[in-house]
């Protein structure tokens, strides 16, 4: 494609292919592509690292790994997931979705959106860069402190700490992007009770965020003092409180695994009506419960040290808090059946992964529920009990949860339909081998093997569900491997099938734009009247309340062409609509932290990449402040 | 397919070291909760099994059908009952919950109360028995393998020497972690005297480090006169070897040596008892702990294993040990610094093997 004078006047050149086109891309489906690409790498490395200990607890006594090794790989195998994989996953989902469903055309900062973006990548390249210098972090994801602080001289830790520290300021200001994208950028009618409950689940999930994320930063900056600098925040001999760093990183943990599974839910809650074909049932209540949800979880964190010595009151307290969470989560299973019941339920692959989605939730909150009884939990902390509820509520919970948004919208994405039958295969091999996996953790948590052990003797009864779950982890290898082929085969060799705006007859904004969308969303601001705008554009109700299928849809703000876009094809400059120009500068302030965050690390001299950092980030916050958003006329 | 997982694991055979066999009565009112929760969980989970599983089996798409379904779009009767029912549930587990809380969190107290310091290290446990002392006041000391008496409230106090630890013998109690700079307590009670030589399991559950999977306990549970025998055997010192065996060569480098780190208590041919090597206190919270930089291996021989309750206590795996203790478990020695207390297990001494088997020889004499 040419480009002209007048193209750079007003639109933001989406058609510039290559390396240089991403990184400079503002473009929030742009950036949610990058997240998700990102994010699936890192899901693949973090899952080889627990297959690689998984392998190591296949029999009593092997030594597949050393102790160190394994040390190192269960750390980063749960820094990795939950801080390189499932945040970005959701991150994904939202850049991508969140405008689109609330009918904005991009979020409110776009450039800030790419800096979100480009930090989060150095960062996680950052803490594993420390595989090659020497050895990756491994006092467990938590890093609890004294043992974070006891070996200075060795710097993992410190990749540990500083990554965190970065990837929370990516965090935070893709949190501040979206609370401001759901408050201004609205399309008209758009009201609150009229948002997806995706939406919905994006803004609680930048609320949780913006008030936990400061608490565990400040925790890690005194870690990062009392390692580098003899802070002593907390080194009991001196009078600091390791119980400190359990406060604030679990203030802040705790709320971490709602930010987890709630973009997951709202998922879920767009899924289920589509393929019930019907509303979501109760949506106020869904919604309600999920910032509840969101609300109860600050109030709990201590249900994760209920082993730690906090007095039998505040225990009992935590522990009833702790109860309450469950009602708000009940609250959604039933209304998630709900939309099921009197429903005409397709069972295409989407759906099938939210399906299973309810059923593994629903057993990661029962058993979670046993956690609240603080004196059983006293006998299931730090168990494989608990790696199993945690990995229902993650794994079979938040991952079925994005693996369905992955087969619900790739056909938004590039246009093309992932195959069902691969579909189904994947679904089948994860259900299966999840359940393997993960289901024999509780019986060896109450048969009191503890977690993060590198090997156990024989002669006490966890060999055999031992060597389950490691069969079972292979089957999910073999599960995710036949997604990956969907995803070759459906796009990159353009084997799926083509589609147009509506593949599944669906109910919100994103269904009436092309696949993949144009790069400004949509030719009009579309104007809203109700929930599930799309799908009253198409069915009326008759007496009965049965949907009828309406003569055809035209015109006005949700028009169904057939126009393909995206990639330049159609930039919306025939429309007049003003888009905002790509930039380098918001990766180019990234690199500058990034760099300045990789000095710290290696203190004293790394005060000269402290400095150069400094200078890059300076030069890219000038920059980008001092730069028009688009070019002038 | 998971639910019958759970159902599984409340009935299938569990280990020596499962929550689920409990060998004293605290153990046994906290697997009652479990019992009560579990089985609440599950009726829960079979209700909403069948609902859903109906829901998604009765309203399919099937083949043929083109009516469309209603739009129900909720049902504000049956949120509410929803909300009260689970209040309800969670109502009946919280009640017992804080009782058996405020139970299993009380310290015992009184005269007939057995009291144990319990200092945890990277990656061993130090106990001292502080009412069980011999004529010239020496207190029972030992490391690993914790002895006591059926039927008795046993309480423990504990601290750390380094990071966190957790004390964890789940058929007694459930786990308490172990804090550096405080003191946390946790009752034992145990019902029935352990066979000889066959101690129940427990270990470290909270991550330390290296060798944390290495971190165990072994529980014996004696009869009121055995564990009586016990400690007068244990507070008895045993002799320095006799001149011109190959313990007493043992000895030389035993002393030279190893008494860097270990304390044993001797008695010479004059009958004067000794305590040989470091002797450090620490304090967590207002209590002070003895805190040796190494195991205490006065009466080694009486124990049944080694390694922090690791490796069977022979000949041949205390040989291996003393030639290269990190050839058995992952240990980071050379980062240790006495001076500051920090101790990531015990070097490779450089003995030549006539040396090692001569202190393995003075080993065996400690019975
Ligand atoms: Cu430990």
């Amino acid at each position: 494609m040419t480009t002209t004078a007048a193209d750079q006047q007003i639109i933001r050149s989406p058609g510039q292919r290559g390396v240089w086109a991403w990184i400079t891309t503002v473009d929030h489906k742009r950036i949610g592509l990058l997240y998700a690409v990102t994010a699936a790498a890192f899901f693949f490395i973090g899952g080889l690292e627990a297959l690689l200990v998984r392998t190591q607890l296949f029999g009593p006594d092997l030594e597949v790994l050393s102790a160190a090794a394994y040390n190192q790989l269960f750390t980063m195998h749960g820094l990795t997931m939950v801080f390189l994989v499932v945040m970005p996953i959701a991150a994904a989902f939202t850049n991508y979705f969140l405008p689109i469903l609330i009918g904005a055309r991009d979020v409110a900062f776009p450039r800030l959106n790419a800096f979100s973006y480009w930090l989060f990548l150095l960062a996680g390249l950052l803490i594993y860069s420390s595989f090659l210098l020497g050895g990756a972090p491994d006092g467990a994801w938590v890093g609890y402190a004294p043992l974070s602080t006891q070996l200075t001289e060795v710097v993992r830790m410190d990749f540990w700490s500083i990554g965190l520290q970065l990837l929370g300021v990516a965090s935070i200001a893709s949190s501040a992007n979206f609370i401001a994208t759901v408050f201004t950028m609205r399309a008209p009618g758009m009201t609150m009770l009229r948002m997806p409950v995706f939406a919905w689940m994006s803004l609680v999930v930048a609320f949780l965020l913006i008030f936990s994320l400061p608490s565990v930063a400040i925790g890690l900056f005194q870690l990062f003092l009392d390692r580098n600098y003899g802070a002593l925040f907390y080194a009991s001999a001196a009078g600091g409180d390791p119980l400190l760093w359990q406060h604030l990183f679990w203030i802040f943990g705790h709320p971490e695994v709602y930010v987890l599974v709630l973009p997951a839910m709202g998922i879920v809650s767009e899924v289920l009506p589509t393929f019930a074909r019907k509303p979501l049932f109760g949506y106020p209540f869904v919604v309600f419960a999920g910032a509840a949800i969101g609300f109860v979880g600050f109030g709990v964190w201590s249900h994760h040290m209920f082993t730690s010595g906090m007095g039998p009151l505040a225990e009992a307290g935590f522990g009833v808090a702790t109860m309450i969470i469950a009602v708000p989560t009940g609250v959604k299973i039933f209304n998630w059946i709900g939309t099921l019941w009197g429903g005409k339920i397709k069972f295409n692959t989407p759906m099938l992964f939210s399906v299973a989605f309810i059923a593994m939730f629903t057993i990661g909150g029962l058993s979670g529920v046993t956690h609240a009884v603080v004196p059983s939990d006293t006998q299931q902390h730090d168990t494989y009990y608990v790696v199993a509820h945690f990995h229902y509520v993650l794994f079979g919970g938040a991952i079925f949860g994005y693996v369905s948004g992955v087969y619900y919208w790739f056909p938004k994405w590039t246009g093309r339909m992932l195959n069902e039958t691969l579909g189904k295969i994947h679904f089948w091999l994860a259900l299966i081998g999840f359940n393997l996996t993960f289901g024999p953790m509780h019986i060896l948590g109450l048969n009191g093997m503890p977690r993060r052990t590198y090997r156990y003797p024989d002669g006490l009864g966890w060999a055999n569900w031992n060597a389950v779950a490691t069969i079972g982890a292979y089957i999910i290898l073999l599960a995710f491997l036949v997604f990956a082929w969907n995803i070759v085969r459906s796009h990159f060799l353009a084997k799926g099938e083509r589609v147009g705006n509506d593949p599944w007859d669906g109910r919100t904004l994103e269904w009436t734009i092309a696949s993949p969308p144009p790069v400004h969303n949509f030719d009009e601001v579309p104007v809203v009247h109700s929930l599930d705008d799309f799908w009253h554009q198409k069915y009326a109700e008759d007496e009965e309340g049965r949907a009828v299928r309406m003569p055809a849809v035209t015109g006005g703000a949700l028009t169904v062409d057939k126009k393909t876009g995206g990639e330049g094809d159609d930039d919306g400059e025939h429309l007049d609509i003003h888009m905002p120009s790509p930039s380098y500068y918001p990766a180019l302030s990234a690199l500058g932290i990034a760099t300045l965050g990789a000095g710290l690390i290696y203190l004293p001299w790394g005060f000269f990449a402290v400095g150069i950092g400094g200078a890059i980030m300076l030069w890219g916050l000038f920059g980008w402040s001092l730069e028009p958003v688009t070019k002038e006329h | 397919m998971a639910p019958l997982v759970l159902v599984l694991a409340a009935c299938s055979g569990n280990g020596p070291q499962s929550a689920l066999e409990p060998g004293g009565p605290i153990a046994k009112d906290i697997d009652g909760l479990w019992d009560l929760v579990f089985w609440l969980a599950t009726a829960v989970m079979i209700f909403v099994t069948i609902l859903y599983v109906w829901a998604i089996w009765r309203y399919r798409e099937r083949a043929g059908d083109e009516s469309e379904p209603k739009q129900a779009h909720g049902n504000t009767a049956i949120e509410v009952g929803g909300v009260v029912f689970s209040v309800v549930l969670l109502a009946i587990i919280s009640v017992p919950t804080v009782r058996g809380l405020l139970d299993v969190r009380a310290i015992p107290e009184g005269p007939d109360v057995l009291q144990i310091q319990v200092t945890g290290h990277q990656w061993w446990w130090e106990f001292e028995y502080v009412d069980e002392t011999a004529p010239d006041g020496r207190t029972l000391i030992t490391a690993n393998e914790l002895h006591i008496p059926e039927d008795t409230r046993v309480n423990l106090t504990m601290t750390s020497a380094d990071v966190i630890h957790s004390f964890w013998v789940p058929t007694i109690n459930g786990k308490r972690d172990v804090v550096p700079g405080r003191s946390s307590n946790l009752t034992l009670i145990a019902d029935d005297p352990t066979p000889p030589g066959e101690p129940i399991p427990g270990q470290c559950a909270e991550f330390c480090g290296l060798a944390h999977a290495d971190m165990r306990i072994k529980l014996h549970v004696h009869t009121a006169d055995s564990f009586a025998a016990w400690v007068e055997e244990q507070l008895a010192p045993s002799p320095l070897p006799a001149e011109g065996t190959a313990a007493a060569a043992g000895w030389d480098t035993f002393n030279a040596v190893c008494t860097t780190c270990h304390q044993v208590t001797l008695e010479d041919v004059e009958g004067e008892v000794v305590t040989y090597g470091p002797d450090r206190l620490i304090t967590g919270g207002d209590v002070e702990f003895r805190s040796s930089f190494g195991p205490n291996l006065t009466h080694l021989f009486s124990r049944t294993t080694f390694g922090s309750g690791t490796f069977p206590l022979d000949v041949a795996h205390l040989t291996q040990w003393v030639d290269n203790p990190q050839a058995l478990k992952p240990m980071d020695p050379d980062r240790n610094d006495l001076a500051s207390g920090r101790v990531l297990g015990m070097p490779d001494l450089g003995l030549d093997p006539v040396e090692i088997a001569q202190v393995v020889a003075l080993l065996e004499t400690w019975k």
